[in-house]
């Protein structure tokens, strides 16, 4: 596209440009408000890490609803009332174990399972975490407060399609027998994403 | 195509900005334009595809010094004019104020080959292919071994639907790679796990 010629000389602010933007759509009547309302709603109240911690806990209750989760993602978190886009075709839920530890990311731009953990908070996005973790994963790892043993084997995803990713971390001994509520509301977005542990203490 | 934003690998970055329970907007402009390019996408304006190649295409400065919405805001912008919605000077009148916009796309391309029927535990290479437009294949594979772990169900071909090239769905392969072989002596030991495209590979006999 040719660069456009500009009377003005200065950029416009982001609140202008995003103005700007509304008022096409407005032009073509595609009613932003409404739609910007319903959003703003859905990814504050909606599409929340509490959806991806009822699904862990239940992972960790019900060993057949494990079986299931790990075979079909998409159709195990269904049986919960939990959806996904219709482009999100699968979705994966990495087991974490003894030995073996789950860290996702998306290198080429922000791609998450965002309506069974939630959005993707900044540092997932940003230039840093996509650059560095497939290649510095341990180093990175312990810079943000998780400091695996040497034995452990990290396995990194990278979202590439629209295949979706969450961890399924490992019970913390201590909770053996709690009811899923209660295992529910340990399970938090970043150790889904699998830069924290339940087994060892999150950064403050 | 080799833009600033296929990262994965690249050098010179420095310590994650971390904190637990980050936030992921800072204002109501960001809340705005998330909505906005999803009603695009809801209205059939673009497709997922063309919307990450347009913030693909941003020029390389624009695009590392971009905060995460302003490559949502100039991707939307971007494709608005492409689409015909409105021209670049409407935009510009109607923000008051200059409207940085991606650079023109590339061609796409249609499938590479047939699809293959792997086999979890097949080993394969990815193609030393090279391709000016959308493509999700990160740099740091190009060329290299790996070895199948998963399958996914197809999905539209994004060489061909970030272009409106028409193209058949493909399959998708979760392909284990070794970090010691993808930058050897230069990496902390993981299994590097990527959904590679069926014709972005080759079979290793």
């Amino acid at each position: 596209m040719a660069e456009p010629s500009s009377d003005f000389s200065q950029t416009a602010s982001l609140e202008q440009r995003v103005a700007a933007i509304e008022a096409v759509f407005e032009t073509h009547g595609m009613q932003p408000g409404p739609f910007i309302a319903g959003m703003t709603h859905a990814a504050a109240e909606e599409w929340v890490p509490q959806n991806g911690a009822r699904v862990v806990a239940k992972a960790w209750a019900d060993p057949g609803f494990k079986q299931r989760l790990l075979q079909n993602g998409k159709a195990a978190v269904a049986e919960l009332g939990l959806s996904m886009p219709a482009h999100h075709r699968h979705l994966v839920a990495l087991e974490n174990t003894t030995s073996v530890h789950n860290l996702i990311c998306c290198t080429l731009c922000s791609c998450t399972a965002f309506t069974i953990i939630g959005l993707p908070p900044d540092w997932y996005k940003d230039l840093d975490y996509r650059a560095r973790v497939v290649r510095e994963s341990r180093t990175v790892l312990r810079e943000m407060g998780l400091d695996l043993a040497p034995e452990i084997e990290i396995r990194v995803w990278d979202t590439t399609t629209d295949t979706r990713y969450m961890v399924l971390p490992q019970q913390p001994p201590h909770t053996a027998g709690w009811p899923e509520q209660e295992l529910a509301k340990i399970v938090t977005k970043e150790v889904m994403i699998g830069v924290a542990s339940l087994a060892l203490p999150a950064a403050s | 195509m080799d833009g600033v934003h296929d990262l994965g690998g690249r050098q010179g970055f420095g310590t994650i900005n971390y904190a637990p329970d980050a936030p992921f907007f800072h204002a109501d402009w960001e809340k705005r334009v998330n909505a906005l390019y999803g009603l695009a996408v809801r209205k059939g304006i673009f497709n997922m595809d063309e919307y990450r190649h347009a913030i693909e295409r941003m020029p390389a400065r624009h695009y590392l010094s971009a905060s995460y919405y302003e490559r949502t805001l100039t991707s939307l912008a971007t494709l608005l004019v492409e689409k015909g919605l409105v021209s670049a000077q409407g935009l510009q009148e109607l923000a008051q104020g200059n409207f940085p916009l991606s650079r023109s796309s590339a061609p796409g391309r249609s499938n590479l080959d047939a699809p293959l029927a792997l086999k979890v535990g097949d080993r394969v290479r990815v193609k030393n292919d090279f391709f000016a437009g959308h493509v999700r294949m990160p740099g740091y594979i190009r060329g290299k071994a790996g070895v199948v772990v998963g399958e996914s169900p197809a999905y539209p071909f994004p060489d061909a639907h970030a272009h409106g090239v028409a193209a058949q769905d493909e399959p998708t392969f979760d392909i284990a790679f070794r970090s010691e072989e993808l930058w050897p002596n230069a990496s902390d030991a993981a299994t590097v796990h990527v959904g590679v495209f069926s014709s972005y590979l080759q079979r290793i006999d």
